[in-house]
């Protein structure tokens, strides 16, 4: 009977979802933030109802909100995820779309297309 | 010598919190580039506390500009303000050589800047969470390392921003503190 783990046990691989959730919900989490810039920046009436803190005005409730969906994403996913491995390749290729489309939308010529 | 609170509070977030996490983003990339070499077991304790650090100052960063600055930059006038000097966001939107700073490149920090400290935490998690395993997984190690590059784009964006607009029409006001008498 061994008493310490043996090299190869500490050197067992994690399962790769954790990451994949870390990854994935970060970009919709930074989704969440350009949708809700653009949205308040089109509608001044959705712009209101964004001010969470009034000296803020509307960012306050785009960041809020924004950090809130990331959040919440990353435990829902890091729960359903953390102990398995999953497909890595499709999750980043969806991660980075997302994230340039973020990126994008935070973009004030961007904005003002909408 | 004098100073006011909110160009102190200003410098804090910007000279303070912005510019270290700016600074740290080389021994960031040092520190990853040393784990893609193939660093040994156990050394990954320095760069879990270094990664803590940067996520603490882009947290720090983001949030005193939302919600201490920004109150201030964008502050109303009463009616019939002549000097709008004390009101950064009305001064630059007055004169159509400044308006830009306001219309695109406040416009742009404010919220891309959140894009840091959201991938600096998920980078420090999925470190704690790896360590030096992450070395083997070359997708998720480049994924991540492709994270710490939008962040510092951001966090760069966010920062000439700043500055430039804090040149323009800086932030003034509140308690003054007399830092050298007779200097």
């Amino acid at each position: 009977m061994t008493l310490h783990p043996t090299s190869s046990e500490l050197d067992r691989t994690l399962p790769n979802g954790f990451g994949a959730a870390a990854i994935l919900a970060a970009s919709i989490g930074s989704l969440a933030l350009g949708i809700l810039t653009v949205a308040g920046d089109a509608s001044k009436a959705f712009a209101r109802h964004l001010i969470l803190y009034r000296p803020t005005g509307p960012l306050s409730g785009v960041t809020i909100i924004a950090i809130a969906i990331w959040l919440l994403t990353w435990a829902l996913l890091s729960h359903r995820w953390s102990a398995r491995n999953v497909a890595l390749r499709p999750i980043l290729t969806v991660s980075f779309i997302l994230l340039a489309v973020s990126l994008l939308l935070t973009f004030p010529p961007v904005i003002d297309l909408f | 010598m004098e100073i006011t609170l909110r160009s102190l509070v200003t410098i804090l977030h910007g000279m303070g919190f912005g510019a270290l996490f700016l600074l740290a983003f080389s021994g960031a990339m040092f520190e990853l580039g040393r784990t893609e070499q193939g660093s040994a077991p156990g050394s990954t304790r320095h760069i879990h506390i270094y990664l803590v650090v940067m996520t603490l100052l882009a947290w720090l960063t983001v949030l005193s500009g939302a919600y201490i600055i920004y109150p201030w930059y964008r502050a109303v006038a009463p009616p019939g303000t002549a000097d709008l000097s004390a009101y950064p966001q009305l001064f630059l939107k007055a004169h159509p050589n400044t308006i830009g700073w306001h219309s695109f490149f406040m416009e742009w920090k404010e919220h891309i800047a959140w894009l840091a400290p959201i991938s600096i935490t998920m980078i420090t998690a999925v470190y704690f969470h790896y360590g030096y395993q992450i070395r083997r997984n070359l997708a998720l190690r480049r994924a991540v390392l492709a994270f710490v590059a939008i962040a510092f784009f951001a966090a760069a964006v966010a920062g000439f921003a700043g500055a430039m607009i804090n040149k323009y029409a800086p932030v003034q006001g509140g308690h003054l503190f007399h830092v050298l008498h007779g200097a």
